[in-house]
Order: C-alpha cells, then structure tokens, then sequence
C-alpha cells in the first residue's frame, strides 16, 4: 500500500495539472460562439428537467417498492441498480430498440394512427437521462423509507391513520429530507452527459457542453474553444457541487435493502391497483432495452468481426488497470480520511472535473512531447481510475470510520499495526466495500465512452469506441452483438469482484 | 509496581487528579460513582487518553509517552475485545505475535491456554459462535499469553449475570496469582470488589485516592463513597 500523501499528490496532480493547462491554455484566446451558447443553455435545462423528472417518476415506484412484498422484489431492486452499471452507450443501444424508429413502442403507434415519436433529438435525451437515472432516484427514496424507524411506522398503524395522514406524517419529511440530494445528484450527472447527447442529441440544440468540447477538439481542430468550453464545464459542475455540500448529499446507493415494514401499512383497493401498475410500467421500462440487446445482440456475438474482439480485450486490460489503480489510491486516502482533514476533500477533487475536460488538458499536457494518440490508452485508463476515485471513497467510508471506531483500541492494545493490521484487520474487515468498489470502477471503465473520443486514432480501440463507430456506420447487426458482448463484459466484472469481496469477508 | 505521579487528567470540563503507587502482584479495584472518571483513569493508564500533567511509571521506567501496544500491560475493554471475524486460536495468536503463520510450538501454546480457561478443542470457532461468558475466556487466555504483569480490567464481564460475572472474576484472580500479575478492576459493585480485590482506589469528585484495605474502607466509607453506596 502506498501512504496517503503519496496517494493525495498523484491525485491532486491528476486533476490540477488538466486543469491547469486547459486555464492556461484558454487564456483569452478563442470567444465561444452562438452555439455554444446554445449548448450550455440546453445542458442545464435538459439537466434540470432530467433530474425532476427522475425524481418524480421515482417517488410512486419507491412507495410502492417500499409498501408492497410480492416475489421477485429483492430481483426488482437488484435491477434498480444495472442502469448505474450499464454503459451508456448501450443504454442508448436499447432504448433505440425499443422507442427508436422501427422499435415496439412506433409500432403500436402507427397501429393506432397516433404521430411517430422520435427518441433523437432534445426529447430522446431526456429519456435516455431518466432510464439512467430513475433507478438510483428510486434506490435513493427507497433508503430513505426504510430509514424511517419501525416504531414510527408502528405508531402510524397504531393509530390507525389513513393513507392521506401518513403521507404527511411519514412520506413528506422524508422526501423533504432525500429528494434534493437525489435531484442535485442526478443534475450533477447529466450536466456532464456526453454519450448519450453525443448519439441522440444533434444540432446545437441538443448538445451538451461535454459534446461541444468534443466537437471543438475534433472537428474544429479549436484546442482554445475547447479549453474555454471546458472552464463552463468545471464552472457547472463547481455550482452543482457547491449546491450539493449545502445538503448532506445521502450516499447514492448501499447495501441494507429489507427491513420488513408492517405489511398492514400498505392501503388496499385502488391503492393496489396503483402500484401494480407502477411496478410494472417500470420493469417494463427499465428491462425492455436490456432484454432487447440481450435476445438481439446475442447471436451476432460469434460473427463480430476480429477487430471488436480486439477492442474487447483492450477494455479487459482498460477496466482492470483502471481497478487496480482506483483502489491503490481509494484505500490508504480512506484509511487516512477520519484523522487527516486533507484526504476526504483531495479524492473528491475530480468531482469537479468531467472525462473531456481530464481528457482535453491531458491532451494539452503531452501534445508538445509525444503524439496523443499513442498514448489513447494509457491516458483512458488514468481518467477512468481519476473519476471513479470519489465513488470508491464514498464507499469505503463509513465502513473505515465503523472499522476504526470499533477496532482501533483493540488492535493498539495488541501492538497490531503496519502489514500484520492491513492483513489481520483492514482487508478482511473491508472485503466487501473493497470488492463493491473495484466492481463499480471495473464497470466504469468497461463502458466509459468520454476521454477515449479525444485521443483514438481509430487504430487503438474500446468496446464502447468500437460500438459507437459501427452505429455510426449503421452496421446495426454487428453493433447489437457489441453492445451485447459489452454489456455482458461489464455486468461480468462487476459480479466478479463484488464475489470476490464478499467471498473475501470472513463475516 | 506502578506509579502515577501527579497525574493530571483534563478532558473539557472534567478534570482527574491521581498520585499514588501500586504494589506488584496487588489486586485493586477501582470503585465510584458512574461519570467519576473510572474508565478514563484506566484509559489513561493504557495509553489512550494523554494526561494534561503528570508522569505513568511502571517498575520506575516513565510510560507515559509510550504506545499503548508497548506497554508492560492487556486491557480487557467492556466490549469489542475480541476480533469477530478472526477464529478462537487466531484472537489468541495475537497475543503472541500477529505473524501470519504461527509455529507448532505457538499452537500448542494456544491450546495449552485455551485449555486453562476452560475452551480445549473451540480453537477454531469463531467469536460469534460463543457465548458471552466464552469470549470473555478467550480474552482472558490472550492476556495469558501476552503475559504482560499488569491487567487491567475495564468491567469487561459487565454484561454477564451475577454467577457467571463470579465465576470470571475467580478465574481472573486464580491467574493473576498463578503469574504475580498486578490487577486494577473497574467495578460498579462493592461485592466484586470485596471479592477479588483486597485493595481499592476510590474514585469520586475529581480525585483517584491511594488505595486502601478494601474491607475497612467499606466498613467506614468516606461521605463520597458512602452517598454512592447509599443506606
């Protein structure tokens, strides 16, 4: 294990030194134009729209998570937790399956004489945003019911109160309490979307700044537009950010899922019916696209051509260096973070930065020494461990603070420190985070779509990369098997080394 | 023996005096109201609290600024004194040494001591797997081996009932005679004191005093201990 120091200055370094080139660089030199005006209007406004309607769509599928038992609802929320996971870019893959042209959702449509609804465009990324999102607004509230003490809810039984008084009782301090962290949060992740604006949105209505960035840099050869861009970017995020520190932002998701609540809570008649309905609107929604990549993607899997393969295991490579170096920084900045003030605020640094803004000052840094290009993996695998930093520590955490709270006098009354403690106490106490953690950055790093854009030559592909050119060049069977093969990929690694952890945890 | 020497505890509005030494081989209680500093005293004295003034002796060597693992003594805490996801022989090994492989000889050792409190053959059963009165065995055969000559006993059978709280109390008193262990024991109760300790140090309105014969200061307690003690 490296000290903490050593870990905080590498990522300080990792995040200041992007940063850094990309402010220097955009000293003055190129104005943003009128569409990028555009972009930024659209980010916040699709942004802000996103997260409220997360929320909102959230609020009756937590409830009637939280009131109704009915078998398959560990599974269901389980499910609550894959579009966290899934890369974006098939999400996108599956919701074009569904809602795209030739897709269920037109067919039915067209069957009733209603007009097309089309998922490109300002609409489709709003769509794409609540399918990612929806389930971590619903994971959120749903913590949020079951932190409400079993006595209250005993006392609301008790007393017999109708469904309208324990909504005000119960229900609205609790929202009141959950749903601006659960929007800030969500707001935070699509102001910085680039793939799925990239693929659906268009036009300079439809584009987020990430994607004008992206568009600067590659289109536009304009490294200074693509500079200034990124400042608005670090500015937008910096704002989320400090909105965010006023609340206590609730961790995004968790373990602790099944507290049984008294099941004569729940109202019955069209309160049933209700949330029936809700519950299976929802499944529907959430497992239409990834059943569709599934059953269309999976027997193109063996005709994909060599060089996804080779994308394929250059993401392997990607998502496990990405892993281990997340976690090389993740632990000993969380072993130190409840005494060392410094620690907790360096990981979360690259909160404030996003993949382009990393991958334009990255760019920036090495352009004068050596060809970008050589280095699209390397530099990929940097960004993605850099980004998933502030998830791991979020983690790890409260199981440090519990471990130290509970352990720390024992083990200095015993004389156990250095590698006997990590070996004897830390890694066996932390198995399960530590393997939760390294699922989340392998997943991360398996779908990322973001720096990769900036620096790939076309030579040095990702799965996600290799997947986004064979949409762009409408070899839709392939890409179906891609886009399977990867979601397989990722959910696989995942699975892995959160088996790993919790096979690890001696418990 | 052990000295505390103008020993001065602060800890925001609380304050503990305490000077005064301990015979080797002498079994204490520390007795007093709840909220006197009776914990805070042996914390003190274990090195995980540092004193505002003031100087921990142990055989005339100063103790005071060493790490709490160092010191020339186990503490057995109220609770968490065992490591719930390491088994019986590995919480006992750590008292040895925490190496990842302990020889044979270790592991007749651990066993012999296992055997001593009453576990032969739980060796490999985890904490969980215990009864309280079990992990408390088990702590106290990890002092065995750690063979420090002080203990210290911050109320770790508390939580047992009376018959059994006895039945440790005797086997802590048996082994501290055994090995000429000086014992300091936090206790609630005058009985366990009575019992186990023929000395004790009252704690109570900011002061650690000497220790005295346990049975005269019962018979004839100071105001302080008389109005814990009540009619």
């Amino acid at each position: 294990m490296i000290p903490a120091a050593l870990a905080a200055t590498l990522v300080a370094a990792l995040v200041l030194a992007p940063l850094g080139a990309v402010i220097l660089r955009a000293g003055g030199v190129s104005a943003l134009t009128p569409s990028d005006l555009d972009a930024l209007i659209f980010t916040l406004w699709q942004a802000a729209l996103s997260a409220g309607l997360s929320c909102a769509l959230a609020i009756p599928l937590a409830r009637a998570l939280h009131r109704r038992r009915f078998p398959g609802r560990g599974a269901f929320i389980a499910l609550l937790g894959a579009p966290f996971l899934l890369p974006t870019i098939v999400a996108v893959m599956g919701l074009l399956a569904i809602l795209g042209r030739r897709g269920v959702v037109n067919g039915l449509l067209a069957g009733l004489g209603l007009p097309e609804f089309s998922l490109y465009g300002a609409q489709g990324v709003v769509v794409a945003h609540i399918f990612l999102n929806l389930p971590l607004a619903a994971r959120m509230l749903l913590q949020g019911w079951q932190a409400i003490p079993a006595e209250r809810l005993r006392l609301a039984l008790a007393l017999g109160l109708p469904p309208a008084a324990q909504a005000r009782h119960l229900e609205r301090p609790m929202l009141r309490a959950v749903l601006p962290g659960a929007f800030l949060a969500i707001f935070l992740v699509c102001v910085s979307s680039f793939a799925v604006a990239l693929t659906l949105g268009g036009g300079p209505r439809a584009s987020t700044i990430e994607v004008a960035i992206y568009q600067a840099f590659r289109f536009d050869a304009d490294l200074g537009r693509a500079a200034t861009l990124s400042l608005v970017q670090i500015a937008l995020a910096l704002a989320a950010l400090g909105a965010a520190a006023r609340l206590t932002l609730p961790s995004s998701f968790g373990a602790g899922l099944d507290r049984a609540a008294p099941a004569a809570l729940a109202p019955d008649r069209w309160h049933r019916i209700k949330d029936g309905a809700t519950l299976t609107l929802a499944a529907a929604f959430l497992l239409a696209p990834l059943l569709a990549i599934a059953l269309r993607g999976i027997t193109e899997i063996p005709a994909l051509p060599a060089s996804v393969w080779r994308a394929a295991a250059n993401s392997l490579m990607l998502a496990l260096g990405a892993t281990v170096l997340t976690l090389t920084l993740a632990l000993p900045l969380s072993l130190a973070a409840p005494r060392a003030r410094w620690a907790e605020p360096v990981a979360m640094l690259p909160m404030t930065a996003s993949a382009l803004v990393l991958g334009t000052g990255l760019f920036l840094i090495v352009r004068p020494w050596l060809a970008p290009t050589s280095l699209a993996l390397p530099v990929t695998l940097l960004v993605n461990a850099t980004l998933t930093l502030p998830f791991a520590l979020r983690l790890l955490l409260p199981e440090v603070r519990s471990l130290q709270a509970d352990y720390d006098r024992l083990a200095a009354s015993l004389g156990l420190s250095g590698l006997a403690r990590l070996r004897l106490l830390t890694l066996p106490r932390l198995a399960r985070p530590l393997g939760f953690s390294a699922g989340i950055a392998a997943a991360f790093s398996m779908g990322d779509l973001g720096a990769i854009t900036l620096f790939s030559d076309g030579r040095s592909q990702t799965l996600p990369l290799a997947l986004y050119s064979l949409m762009g060049s409408y070899r839709m069977e392939a890409a179906a098997g891609a886009a399977c093969l990867l979601m397989a990929l990722t959910f696989g690694l995942y699975a892995l080394f959160d088996r790993i952890g919790a096979h690890a945890d001696p418990r | 023996m052990l000295t505390l020497d103008r020993l001065r505890i602060t800890q925001d509005d609380f304050a503990l005096e305490a000077d005064f030494s301990i015979a080797p081989g002498a079994r204490v209680a520390v007795l007093g109201p709840s909220g006197a500093g009776k914990s805070t005293l042996l914390t003190t004295i274990a090195g995980f609290l540092a004193p505002s003034a003031g100087r921990v002796l142990w055989a005339g060597t100063d103790i005071t600024g060493t790490a709490p693992g160092m010191r020339p003594l186990s503490i057995l805490f109220q609770d968490q004194n065992l490591f719930p996801h390491l088994t019986v022989s590995q919480n006992i090994g750590l008292g040895i040494s925490p190496r990842p492989r302990l020889s044979t000889g270790d592991s007749r050792r651990i066993e012999a001591a296992l055997e001593r409190v009453g576990l032969a053959g739980l060796g490999a059963r985890k904490p969980v797997a215990l009864s309280g009165g079990e992990q408390g065995r088990v702590a106290l055969a990890r002092c065995l081996l750690r063979a420090k000559p002080l203990l210290l006993l911050d109320e770790p059978f508390a939580a047992l009932g009376p018959a059994l709280k006895a039945e440790m109390l005797a086997l802590v008193a048996e082994i501290a005679r055994e090995q000429g262990t000086t014992v300091l024991m936090v206790s609630h109760d005058p009985t366990d004191a009575t019992a186990l300790c023929p000395e004790t140090v009252l704690v109570a309105e900011g002061t650690a005093y000497p220790p005295r014969p346990t049975a005269a200061l019962l018979a004839n307690p100071p105001p302080a201990l008389a109005a814990y003690l009540g009619p």
